[in-house]
């Protein structure tokens, strides 16, 4: 039987193909182990706490009940967003979230993991992957509940629901790619998770999470250009049954996401060694 | 490989490494800048000369070696001489700045037992996460489960969480999952270090039995370890190969001879009534203040002591240590006489001790001298004396007893 014959030495000539399809391979096979990490970590999670998937719901639930008491009570005043504005601002958060859980997702498991990645050998993609596995979790848990709001609103079944989870894919495609670029920054220097942390509130209020797009101003073109937009609205657009206008800004996004993503994930891979150098060093 | 395929197994080169240099940084803030830039040209896949840049050091230089099936290579060195970066290296963790490592066949690495564990998870589950960061299948850890249970005797506690486990425990289960992999290059790091007696003669038990069909590289502080498994040996010195070769023996020697520069003598408790002038080995060449003597040579001892203000002999009795301060023999001479003595004069006594049976190595005499045996203590220096056994043979037990055949029947 042929052995495996691995080489390591200073990296001097890069071909993304060869790297992009190592990769690959060892993210298919490593498929068993992302899937027990993201496993060990979601019961790990729940066995110690009582309130559980509150924590991952309690931040876009309160975000919305701040802004739906803001705007029920006369306190600010926005502009008329076509469905019940509960259902707007929850729809708004619960998406919202998703995308900025989607970004933390690799510097925090790779993070998470720098014990064993300055001890032992193993396809780093699978962190990536069992990250994926938990936003799969925690969101299908968010989608559960926004269908619970939309029935409970009265806005009332949509076949376009059925590709609600479709656009939260996305959202999480989106995310990935990402905090994928800036994970190898990240896991240098703490101050990129702080920026991530802090830019994301701001983020928000460019994007029409909780209030739509001003009809002009300069606003108005930042809204309309942020990337995350057509995520956010797309994904509304589907759950409550309205046609989704950013349809194809929504395509054109996930369509860049694809490549860029797997550019991410051959940056990763060279990354890793070098930051795991640095860490253990 | 090529046109070697006829020959044995044992004759195929697993690992081979050519030329190794590893550079690290000393300040963090300049690492991590450091890091960033080679993120760049690694990323850009430029080409980066290999000289080092301002606060860096090699951590490794210039190592190579080739190992073979069946063959075991010991890494020795003081901390910080580089053995586990190039461990790092050689499991692929970081990539080497210089030379080229290639390595062939299914790598196992017992550098952390236990990864992968989750302390709220209990025992059973976490087999799961540490075997699948170990790169085994879900259906090899089913088929597994019962036989890593048993090596690691946890049964009855393999349902509770981790957390709860003594640190022992934790071990134990670690390397019974580790224990499964059946890997053709085995990297083993301190690791065995922990656990108790009976688990560690388990441990080298599975590792002999991995060892024909392996090709092992072991790092061990423990030169009993080392010379009991390996058949080559590197010793490491600030990154750089001291030594290397299959003269096991003549490694560990050099290796131990490098902490011999602080050998002085060390006075650990006086009552000021007595002081040792002098120790000496009558009948031996000394070498560095090192005595260098026969397995079976009968040596004399001779002691000078200034008397401060003692009326009487003091009962003279000896201990020796081996390189590792384990005392591992008394020296108590017989007819020891009590004799009227005046103060502030110097004493000569002079001990003989008989045919000594200790193994090959470097050992240490503790001088103590008392008024009797085990009572009232005088004075007592450590180290009074250092010489060393030569034989042909290095075994790892402190005495070569005397012995022959007498006849065969």
């Amino acid at each position: 039987m042929a052995l495996e014959t691995r080489i390591y030495q200073k990296q001097r000539t890069l071909k993304i193909g060869t790297l992009l399809k190592a990769s690959l391979q060892d993210m298919y096979q490593s498929r068993f182990l992302a899937r027990q990490l993201a496993k060990r970590d979601i019961t790990a999670q729940y066995r110690q706490s009582y309130l559980g998937i509150v924590w991952a719901l309690i931040t876009p639930i309160a975000t919305a009940f701040v802004w739906i008491f803001l705007n029920s009570s006369g306190t600010i005043k926005l502009s008329d967003t076509g469905i019940p504005y509960p259902v707007y601002a929850f729809s708004g958060t619960l998406i919202w979230s998703v995308v900025v859980a989607s970004i933390n997702s690799p510097i925090q498991n790779t993070n998470a993991a720098k014990g064993i990645l300055s001890k032992i050998n193993f396809p780093k993609e699978a962190l990536i992957v069992s990250g994926i596995y938990k936003l799969l979790f925690d969101s299908s848990i968010k989608v559960l509940l926004l269908v619970l709001f939309v029935f409970f609103y009265g806005v009332g079944f949509h076949w376009s629901l059925l590709l609600f989870p479709v656009a939260i894919l996305g959202a999480i495609l989106f995310g990935t790619t990402l905090g994928l670029f800036v994970t190898p920054m990240g896991l240098l220097y703490k101050d990129i998770g702080k920026i991530i942390t802090f830019g994301m509130q701001f983020l928000m209020y460019v994007t029409p999470v909780v209030y739509a797009i001003p009809k002009s101003g300069m606003m108005q073109s930042i809204m309309t250009w942020n990337p995350i937009t057509p995520i956010v609205l797309t994904a509304r657009d589907l759950a409550v049954g309205l046609s989704p206008e950013y349809l194809t800004y929504f395509l054109v996004v996930l369509a860049v996401c694809v490549p860029l993503l797997f550019i991410g994930l051959v940056i990763y891979r060279i990354s890793i060694p070098i930051i795991v150098e640095r860490l253990s060093a | 490989m090529f046109d070697t395929q006829h020959i044995a197994a044992s004759e195929e080169v697993l690992v081979k490494v050519e030329g190794l240099g590893k550079k690290f940084c000393k300040d963090l803030k300049t690492g991590l800048w450091y890091g960033v830039k080679d993120l760049v040209s690694g990323v850009r896949g430029s080409t980066q000369g290999s000289e080092l840049r301002s606060k860096e050091f090699w951590a490794v230089k210039d190592v190579s070696f080739e190992l073979r099936r069946g063959e075991c290579l010991g890494l020795i060195g003081h901390n910080g001489a580089g053995k586990s970066t190039l461990l790092k290296i050689l499991n692929g963790l970081i990539n080497p700045d210089e030379g080229k490592v290639t390595i062939k066949g299914r790598v196992g690495a017992l550098i952390e037992l236990g990864a992968g564990f989750n302390p709220i998870l209990s025992g059973r589950e976490n087999i799961y996460n540490n075997g699948a960061v170990l790169g085994f299948s879900r259906h090899e850890i089913d088929e597994k489960l019962n036989a890593i249970i048993e090596f690691a005797e946890l049964e009855e506690f393999i349902d509770m969480p981790v957390q709860h486990y003594s640190s022992g425990m934790k071990v134990r289960l670690g390397f019974a999952v580790a224990a499964q992999m059946e890997p053709d290059v085995l990297i083993i790091d301190e690791v065995l270090a922990v656990g108790d007696l009976g688990f560690i003669l388990k441990c080298f038990k599975a590792i002999d039995t991995v060892l024909p069909n392996t090709a092992v590289i072991f790092v061990s502080h423990s030169m009993p370890m080392i010379s009991r498994i390996c058949n080559q040996i590197i010793l490491l010195s600030k990154g750089k190969t001291e030594f290397q070769g299959e003269n096991v023996s003549k490694g560990i020697d050099l290796y131990y001879n490098s902490f011999l520069t602080n050998e002085d003598s060390d006075v650990v408790f006086t009552d000021n009534s007595l002081e040792l002038i002098s120790a000496t080995l009558e009948n031996a060449k000394s070498d560095n203040g090192i005595y260098k003597i026969n397995w079976g040579d009968t040596i004399n001892l001779k002691c000078t002591i200034k008397n401060v203000n003692l009326n009487k002999t003091p009962f003279l009795s000896f201990a020796i240590y081996d390189k590792e301060q384990r005392s591992i023999a008394e020296i108590i001479p017989l007819k020891q006489i009590t004799k009227e003595i005046e103060h502030n004069t110097e004493i000569e006594f002079l001990i003989e001790i008989k045919n000594i049976n200790l193994s090959k190595g470097v050992y240490n005499i503790t001088f103590s001298a008392s008024e009797t045996l085990s009572k009232n203590i005088f004075y007592k220096v450590h180290k009074a004396i250092t010489f060393q056994v030569n034989h042909d043979l290095q075994i790892w037990n402190p005495y070569l007893i005397d012995s022959e055949l007498k006849y065969v029947n």
